[in-house]
């Protein structure tokens, strides 16, 4: 037992700066498809018609993209036309009604205790929602938490296309949750569907079956991703910056 | 393709007219037997396969009419490499087959969801409905069957508010402790009843498809390249496996072979998956015996691996890379030089941690002798991946059906299976270490020996009609049947995954033991429930 003290006391620190600083590590993202400026019309719909699940709208010399509904194939980065690329991180937006969002500040400034309930996800999703309470994101240092009972739970987190069969466990979590408290859903399965839903077995969107206050998009998001989600619902981080403006920094 | 001696199987063929009048039909691929078999024979000749022959039962596929019903019962060799397939025609107004599963236990659950989704009856089975589509399910509707509209809401039936699930202890303070769907962190929605009467577990009922999305179903009518999509989304966590395996059919179809840097690129890719997911499970395994120093040190080898994923390959989980004829793109030398580095320095770290662990007692007792499964127990319900290695059971699909690189007879990829005899947790354990060292090994012998050259051909037109693809996932061998229209678009799809087939077998090793030993049973296994319920 001794030795693994000295090897946990040894190993060095992982954990990411973010918020306080940008992440910069390679790998830590997929990135997005971001808005592209294109010759003429006709290759802004032919650049349109490369993505499977229609993220990609074409426009009079421009292409437009909505992260919510892109599956990360990258098929349009390949091809004489591509979309540009970012790789950021700050995905998550707040879809709530805005009184809600305007109360949201004073209760839930510090700490958040969340819950998480799989309705249908893909496993990589959950995965990328167990990084957060491992070393190298710790979402502890912020206040955030994990709680094993929805009667302690202040965010509930709903990956997955919300399936016919978890629908009841669903609403029965999110019944039994105290007042005030907050939807997130996590990953674009959650948010339309993606490549699974709507279908003759699942609703495809958390936002058809309890009221929604924050999406992270993303297949899956990667945990700054859903980290932002965290902070953009306790008010410490800002929406998305449009991408003609500079990244970085806390607003 | 490497080809096989099929003298066993020419003696297969003779040995099969004894069992009554089946029909060999003429195969390409040495490897592959069809036999056309009558219902009546089908049973006799399925346990002449797996009790005299040693095969492994492998899927049950089914072909809903039009015109008749047709039933794929696939085989897999574990002595012989060899695929057979017994193909039964029902006509379509009786949809009835004699169960098999009295015989051979491991066709169980794939008879039950047969039952479920295409309302086919199995005569002799003793346990049919409640599986696949539960009690909010009207009954009588049948999703799978033709005609059913895949996107149009079904609407559930209301549940008898007395409804309760079947119970097999009756005795005075027998009770039923019910688990999940939704779990006290973040795993996967399952249901578990443990039937008990004190402190050990007497039955384990595990309940799945609460995620069940459909995948077969939405794939039909669907073209290939939408179908790929699902495949490698429905079971993120082993993207490349199951669309390697989904390709590996549609290329049968199309007869086209993907050229050779893209079937190393391949195994390399299939290869860093299975690092990351062996990582998650022996960090999954730390955490449920309380070791969190140990997890957390597998915690940053998982995340270092997740890293070189999105750094060398563009995505974390290696979405959009394989495709129909090879792969979408190419990877860079500094890529691959990225990858062969860093993954030797992964291999180094666990390897530390996996001696360490070795002499750390408070975690051998909580693995030692607990939830063991034995070779007999694992061949009869057909278990696959490390679990049946553990337990001694060689099924590893790189070795007896080789595919893709694994095909391959140039000697510098002489792999070895893994193999323990306890079959308990500590036994998953090394064959789980065992197995990163070992992947390690296939990328660095891969990335020095990678030869140029494109990593795509062009498909032409569909050349045939259905075809099985299979490859190792990280849990274990996953077979994927596809069958195309002159359009190539998909007509029938149905994904035998390893992760069905050992949830199988998870009661063997949850029972008799204590119920505090069962969040350490269900991280030994580390199986995937988004793979198993689809």
């Amino acid at each position: 037992m001794f030795g693994w003290f000295v090897k946990g006391a040894t190993s060095r620190v992982r954990t990411t700066r973010y918020p306080a600083h940008d992440e910069t590590a390679p790998g830590v993202t997929p990135g997005r498809p971001v808005e592209t400026t294109c010759d003429n019309e006709l290759l802004a719909i032919g650049l349109a018609a490369t993505c499977p699940t229609g993220a990609i709208k074409p426009a009079a010399f421009k292409t437009t993209a909505d992260i919510s509904r892109c599956v990360h194939c990258m098929a349009c980065t390949r091809g004489e036309n591509t979309m540009s690329w970012q790789a950021d991180y700050r995905w998550a937006k707040w879809v709530g009604d805005n009184a809600r969002r305007a109360a949201r500040h004073r209760p839930f400034r510090k700490s958040l205790h969340i819950r998480v309930v799989d309705t249908g996800s893909c496993d990589a999703v959950l995965s990328e929602i167990k990084q957060l309470v491992k070393p190298y994101y710790n979402m502890h240092r912020l206040g955030f938490f994990i709680t094993p009972t929805p009667r302690h739970a202040d965010v509930l987190m709903v990956a997955g296309p919300v399936t016919s069969q978890m629908r009841l466990a669903l609403l029965k979590t999110y019944a039994a949750m105290p007042e005030p408290k907050w939807v997130m859903a996590v990953g674009n399965c959650a948010i339309s569907g993606c490549v699974f839903a709507p279908s003759f077995i699942a609703n495809g969107s958390v936002a058809g079956v309890i009221p929604l206050d924050v999406q992270v998009p993303g297949c899956p998001p990667p945990p700054l991703a859903i980290l932002h989600g965290l902070l953009l619902l306790t008010g410490r981080e800002a929406e998305m910056p449009p991408v003609d403006q500079p990244l970085g920094g806390t607003p | 393709m490497t080809k096989f001696p099929s003298s066993e199987l020419r003696n297969f063929a003779e040995q099969c007219q004894s069992f009554g009048p089946v029909e060999m039909l003429p195969q390409s691929d040495s490897l592959v037997a069809v036999v056309n078999c009558p219902s009546e024979v089908l049973k006799s000749l399925a346990e002449f396969l797996v009790h005299s022959l040693q095969y492994n039962f492998g899927s049950l596929v089914v072909e809903a009419p039009p015109n008749q019903w047709k039933l794929i019962y696939l085989f897999y060799g574990r002595e012989n490499p060899s695929l057979v397939q017994l193909w039964v025609y029902l006509k379509s107004d009786h949809p009835r087959v004699d169960s098999i599963s009295d015989k051979i236990h491991s066709a169980d659950w794939h008879e039950r969801q047969a039952e479920d989704l295409f309302g086919l009856v199995f005569t002799g089975h003793p346990r049919l409905g409640d599986f696949v589509l539960h009690e909010e399910w009207p009954e009588g509707v049948n999703p799978m069957c033709t005609g059913f509209s895949a996107t149009h809401p079904v609407k559930e039936q209301v549940v008898d508010p007395a409804w309760r699930p079947a119970r097999i202890l009756e005795t005075p303070g027998a009770f039923l402790m019910p688990i999940g769907p939704v779990y006290a962190d973040y795993y996967e929605s399952a249901q578990f009843f443990l039937e008990t009467v004190g402190e050990d577990v007497v039955r384990m009922i595990p309940r799945f498809f609460f995620k069940y999305r459909g995948v077969e179903k939405l794939a039909e009518g669907q073209p290939w390249q939408r179908v790929l999509l699902m495949a490698e989304r429905f079971s993120g966590t082993s993207a490349i496996a199951h669309s390697t395996a989904l390709c590996a059919a549609l290329e049968q179809i199309y007869q086209i072979q993907p050229p050779p840097r893209a079937l190393g690129l391949r195994l390399i890719l299939a290869e860093i998956e299975r690092i990351r997911h062996h990582f998650a499970v022996l960090s999954d395994i730390c955490h449920a015996s309380g070791m969190s120093v140990p997890s957390a040190q597998m915690d940053i080898l998982e995340e270092q691996a997740l890293r070189l994923s999105g750094q060398c390959a563009g995505h974390r989980y290696l979405y959009g890379w394989v495709t129909l004829g090879g792969l979408n793109r190419d990877m860079t030398l500094t890529a691959l030089d990225t990858i062969a580095r860093e993954t030797q320095l992964l291999a180094k770290a666990s390897a530390t941690i996996h001696s360490a662990l070795q002499f750390t007692s408070s975690f051998l007792d909580r693995f030692e002798g607990v939830g063991a499964i034995s070779a007999a127990g694992a061949r009869e319900l057909a278990l696959v991946g490390p679990i049946a290695r553990a337990s001694g059971v060689r099924t590893d699909l790189r070795l007896m059906l080789p595919y893709g690189p694994y095909a391959q007879d140039t000697g510098f990829l002489a792999m070895t299976e893994p193999l323990e005899q306890e079959g308990d947790g500590y036994a998953r354990i090394r064959v789980l270490f065992a197995e990163i060292q070992q992947s390690v090994k296939l990328i660095d012998a891969t990335v020095a020996a990678l030869p140029t050259g494109p990593v795509r051909v062009e498909a032409g037109g569909v050349r045939g009609q259905s075809a099985f693809g299979w490859a190792e996932a990280p849990n274990g061998a996953a077979f994927h049947y596809v069958r195309l229209d002159a359009q190539g678009c998909v007509q029938r799809y149905q994904i035998a995954t390893p992760s069905f087939a050992n949830w199988h077998g998870f009661h063997i090793a949850a029972e008799n033991f204590a119920f505090q030993d069962f969040p350490i049973m269900m991280a030994s296994f580390g199986l995937s429930i988004a793979e198993s319920d689809r």
